[in-house]
């Protein structure tokens, strides 16, 4: 069971308290949009071995939602920061090149 | 035979009895026997029956690894299956039985699968039964369940507790023997808080019996003073009977100890499940012997050489008056000292090797035991008993150069540490070619959260096999410094890897050699499984299903991948290891779920009227967590009688529904009319203070998810009520785009639900009750259809909302929930003159279904768009924008082409099956019919006095009046006609009185 720091109430979260909420950082794609577009949005995800982003909820703790920077294969955390962000922090994005020389950054 | 011996045993108490019996038969033993030591003392060698041969079973192990042992322990609902006599501690009146035979362990007639074993080769159930298909389900299953399985799973409920602590820690210590006690002790040292734990009932594991000296005592000495400075550290907890199941994320270690096991009925929990969050893990668990695979190493009698002498050492117990020796390693010839020293006779030591001088193998020759190089064992004589070995040269092809004697074999084809804890998160192996075996990679260990080492091994479990070696890794895995205590123990020499005995082995020879004792996997059917091309491990595991019985491979994976390496010419580390899964050993079902049983099994949510439905025959129905009435029942009625009476009185007087489940979410705030306009398909922002709608929301992919009626509560406050069972995820699903989408948007949500009851008065004398509780206007006039005031009924203050799911005048009352109670107790007092009776949700279900109101769960499923339920008037085509109108507008949803919600009404007047499906001509690319609509909800209803039916049909408002026929499962069909969804009052003018 992952332990996430929750970035809103600083509580070292057991992943019993959280609740997934699968990738972080998807761009919204409404009325307009292209059927590419929207498939691309609503269906199409990463599944990466290694670095990855995404949406945790702090569902039985203060109830907010925030984002982790994990490593999937060895569950390596590299950071938790708020929902309101549209990209990953600096911070975080040099501690993952740090600890991951190869990584192909975010995309 | 196998007997008691008069002298020795350093873990039993002789001045104890214990009184057992195993199927029947009473028998002895001592106070800190094991089942297998006392069954063993009785000369209880045969304990069992192989699953798929049914061959006789005796004790190969002394520990966790034994595949054999296994009995049905207890009795009643005390039973247990599959219980290892090797780690069940004795007890007085303990009750045991064999397992998987019939009809007695002694004569099995399953053993015919013995004599027929060639025609039932690796992946015989794939090849055998494939066909015809009807066989399998009614000749071949029923057969091999019959004959199959093992224990039996016992019949009445569990009378014992059982119950889960927590625990936190810097540092645990996985194993009490010398490695786990010293890290421990490191550890300790500098403050750390440290939890020891051991699975068997001992501390000091291997080294007290095999002789080692620490500090030039025997290891008992230090073993107990270690222990006992442990347990005056106020930092340290130490637990016996506590086996670590399996290491998982950041630290995470489950562990299950034994608290009662031994102690049966004594009021303590029989199991403790430990959840245990460490910041660092060591693993002193230890390694596991080997067998070897000759022909006949299943007969009873052939054990482990290390469970020999632990049997002699610890329980003073003789297994056999003369015990063979087989070997390919040096540390065997400890059990040829014990056996000697027991005053047993060893008549020879076999060992593979083509030389061997090391300190054991010098002392075992000097005490005049023969000792013959490049020997093995061509085959085992017995039956249900060793009765003597047939000996060949290993490097041979089986010859038999001679025949010894004995009545017990000790084998040992070397150890593999226990790598299991290391594994389960993500540490990797190394082949350790000098110790053929595989150990924990240093340099790739599981990690915690921050990056760095989770896991370390120690000792034996690290294949540091020679004791003097482990007390130094102890201290430098535990952070210590400074020198170990002086350990010694004989020099070994190198051990020589032995796949097969012997090397060349016929066919005939190979088909004898076991390698997974309780499957009955043998090196024979490795080999077959590499020739038909199971070059996976994984594959040829569940293929020959080796390694997969309840010890999980712990004796037979690292022989069998050897020999699946050997047929496919490929290295060991290549073939490389299944993977380790938790748990190391099985857990106890009643040990996870804990005090999670019966009553408290899941929280159950209750209205504020819950007793009073509990007191007036209510009949529950489960909606999510809550308990919902499904009906009332007065004597002599029927469920069904009830649910008619309760319509007909709504429709004709006056009914009364509690509906305090309903979601109740507020959202509140500058931008909340902007909010609701995106979450809603329909525009909540223009909806005047005062006054309700009806609204639907929907999933981005465009599909129905909620409906419920939005009231406008102020100018900047919208009341949003969602179903019963939707409350908490539409609240979630409204914070989750509040938070991650539109965090600019200034708007509060909050879920009121449990904060109000909420009261339906539905029928035609509904005005009337509410003007006689009296205290607000409720005319049609100052209270039209489809708004909401604020004021007091009966004294309390409420919210009375016109709105109707049942097509009736209809108020649904909302009071704080602490009165609840009391409104709903005055509704029935008040309500007696107008013929109130109150009703549950079968009623509510029927009312609605008159009226062709859709229900969520029913006419949708999570491919159904509005539209489809002839909605479309509520999904705004101004809006430039709301969740799911993208998705809406894809052009198979957008389609005409599409199943439609329409009526069905049977010809004959019978209730429709629920769910049944409307064929139409032809077949798909399946082979399966067409079909062309299904029944969604389906009713007797009391007003209309016959069936009623909704149903999605495709096209089918296009449709009117055409009759489909819906198949019944157990044959015939009823033919229906497709018809309005709204069965009664059409126009809609009973509601709006």
């Amino acid at each position: 069971m992952l332990i996430l720091e929750c970035p809103y109430c600083g509580v070292k979260a057991e992943e019993t308290e959280l609740s997934p909420g699968h990738e972080a950082h998807l761009k919204r794609f409404g009325p307009g949009s292209s059927d590419e577009q929207f498939e691309s949005y609503m269906f199409a995800r990463k599944n990466p071995k290694g670095v990855h982003f995404e949406r945790w909820r702090h569902t039985y703790g203060c109830g907010k939602w925030f984002l982790a920077a994990r490593c999937t294969a060895t569950l390596e955390v590299f950071g938790t920061y708020p929902a309101q962000t549209s990209e990953p922090p600096a911070d975080i994005v040099a501690k993952i090149k740090a600890r991951r020389p190869n990584w192909e950054g975010v995309k | 035979m196998s007997t008691r011996l008069a002298r020795g045993g350093r873990l039993i108490d002789r001045a104890t009895a214990h009184e057992f019996t195993f199927n029947g038969k009473r028998m002895a033993g001592f106070a800190g026997d094991t089942l297998a030591s006392a069954l063993l003392a009785n000369d209880q060698m045969l304990v069992g029956r192989s699953f798929k041969y049914h061959r006789p079973r005796g004790i190969v192990a002394s520990g966790a690894e034994e595949p054999n042992a296994l009995v049905n322990l207890g009795q009643g609902a005390r039973l247990e299956p599959n219980q290892r006599t090797t780690t069940t501690e004795l007890f007085p009146g303990l009750a045991a039985a064999s397992q998987n035979h019939w009809p007695s362990l002694e004569f099995d007639v399953g053993v015919v699968n013995n004599a027929v074993a060639r025609f039932l080769p690796a992946g015989f159930y794939y090849k055998t039964f494939l066909q015809p298909r009807a066989a399998w389900k009614h000749l071949f299953e029923p057969v091999i369940r019959a004959s199959a399985g093992l224990g039996r799973a016992p019949t009445e409920a569990d009378p014992d507790r059982y119950e889960q602590a927590y625990a936190h820690c810097d540092l645990l210590v996985v194993g009490g023997g010398i490695a786990g006690l010293q890290a421990a002790l490191t550890a300790a040292g500098t403050g750390a808080r440290v939890i020891v734990l051991e699975q068997t009932a001992h501390w000091g594991g291997r080294a007290p019996v095999d002789d080692v000296l620490i500090d030039e005592k025997p290891a008992d000495h230090w073993v107990a003073a270690t222990v006992a400075a442990l347990s005056a550290m106020p930092n340290v907890t130490l637990r016996l009977r506590c086996m670590a199941a399996g290491v998982y994320d950041h630290g995470y270690v489950l562990a299950e100890e034994r608290v009662a096991d031994h102690t049966p009925g004594d009021g303590r929990p029989k199991k403790r499940l430990w959840r245990i969050r460490a910041a660092k893990v060591i693993t002193a668990t230890g390694a596991i012997e080997r067998p070897l695979p000759f022909a006949g190493n299943d007969i009873p009698g052939v054990m482990l050489a290390s469970a020999v002498r632990d049997y002699i050492v610890n329980w003073a117990v003789s297994p056999g008056d003369r015990v063979v020796i087989v070997t390919n390693n040096d540390d065997a010839y400890r059990t040829a000292i014990a056996v000697h020293r027991a005053g047993l006779t060893v008549p020879a030591v076999l060992d593979a090797r083509t030389e061997a001088d090391g300190d054991l193998v010098q002392e075992v020759r000097s005490l005049g035991i023969a000792v013959h190089l490049n020997r093995g064992i061509a085959k085992v004589k017995g039956g249900r008993r060793v009765s003597g070995v047939a000996v060949c040269a290993q490097a041979g092809e089986g010859a038999v150069l001679d025949e010894i004697a004995c009545d017990a074999v000790a084998m040992s084809g070397g150890w593999s540490p226990v790598v299991h804890l290391w594994s389960h998160c993500g540490g990797k192996l190394i082949w350790d070619e000098a110790q053929a075996a595989f150990r924990p990679d240093p340099q790739r260990p599981p990690i915690t959260h921050d990056g760095q080492a989770m896991v370390a091994a120690v000792g034996s479990a690290n294949g540091l096999l020679q004791a003097d070696e482990v007390l130094a890794d102890a201290i430098r895995a535990a952070g210590g410094s400074g020198p170990a205590p002086k350990v010694h123990a004989p020099a070994e020499a190198a051990m020589v890897p032995v796949w097969m005995m012997p090397q060349g082995a016929s066919a005939e020879l190979r088909a004898k050699m076991w390698l997974d004792y309780q499957n009955d996997v043998k090196v024979a059917d490795v080999q077959l499984a590499a020739r038909e091309g199971y070059e996976s491990v994984e594959h040829t595991k569940r293929y020959t299903t080796l390694g997969m019985a309840t010890d999980q491979g712990k004796l037979s994976n690292i022989n069998g991948l050897a020999v699946l390496a050997g047929s496919l010419n490929a290295p060991i580390p290549q073939v490389g290891t299944t993977t380790f899964r938790p748990p190391y050993t099985p857990v106890t079902l009643g040990a996870l779920a804990g005090e999670a049983r019966g009553e408290i099994f899941q929280p159950l949510r209750r209205t504020p009227m819950h007793d009073w439905h509990q007191a007036h025959g209510v009949y529950w129905e489960p909606v999510g967590l809550w308990r919902r009435p499904y009906c009332y029942t007065r004597p002599g009625e029927s469920h069904a009688d009830a649910v008619k009476r309760e319509v007909v009185n709504a429709r004709s007087h006056l009914g009364l529904l509690d509906a305090s489940t309903l979601g109740k979410i507020v959202v509140k705030g500058p931008d909340a009319g902007r909010f609701l306009d995106m979450m809603y398909t329909n525009v909540m922002s223009s909806l005047p203070v005062g006054r309700c709608r009806y609204g639907l929301m929907c999933n981005e992919n465009g599909f129905l998810m909620d409906d419920g009626v939005v009231a406008r509560i102020s100018d900047d406050t919208w009341l949003c009520h969602t179903t019963s069972g939707g409350a908490d995820r539409i609240h979630a699903h409204m914070e989750d785009w509040l938070q991650c989408e539109w965090w600019d948007w200034q708007v509060y949500t909050a879920n009121l639900t449990e904060q109000y009851a909420q009261i339906a008065v539905v029928g035609p004398s509904a005005r009337k009750l509410l003007e006689k509780l009296g205290g607000m206007d409720v005319s049609k006039e100052a209270l039209p259809f489809m708004h909401w005031a604020e004021g007091t009924l009966a004294g309390i203050p409420a919210r009375a909302f016109r709105i109707s799911f049942s097509g009736e005048l209809s108020y649904e009352i909302a009071v704080p929930a602490g009165q609840g109670l009391a409104f709903w107790e005055a509704c029935i007092a008040a309500g007696k003159e107008f013929g109130l009776m109150p009703y549950g949700t079968e009623a509510l279900h029927v009312l609605r279904a008159e009226k062709g109101f859709i229900m969520i769960g029913d006419e949708t499923d999570g491919t159904v768009i509005p539209q489809d339920l002839n909605l479309g008037w509520a999904v705004s085509k101004k809006k430039a924008d709301f969740i799911g109108k993208r998705g809406q507008e894809r052009t198979f949803l957008a389609s005409p082409d599409r199943w439609k919600l329409v009526g069905l009404e049977t010809l004959d007047g019978s209730v429709l099956p629920d769910g049944a499906i409307a064929p139409a001509p032809g077949m798909n690319a399946n082979g399966q019919r067409n079909t062309q609509g299904r029944v969604t909800s389906t009713y007797y209803s009391p007003t209309l006095k016959k069936g009623i039916a909704m149903g999605l049909v495709h096209r089918g408002p296009d449709r009117m009046g055409e009759v489909l026929e819906f198949p019944k499962i157990w044959g015939g069909v009823v033919k229906a006609r497709i018809v309005d969804p709204v069965f009664y009052d059409k126009a809609g003018e009973k509601q709006d009185v």
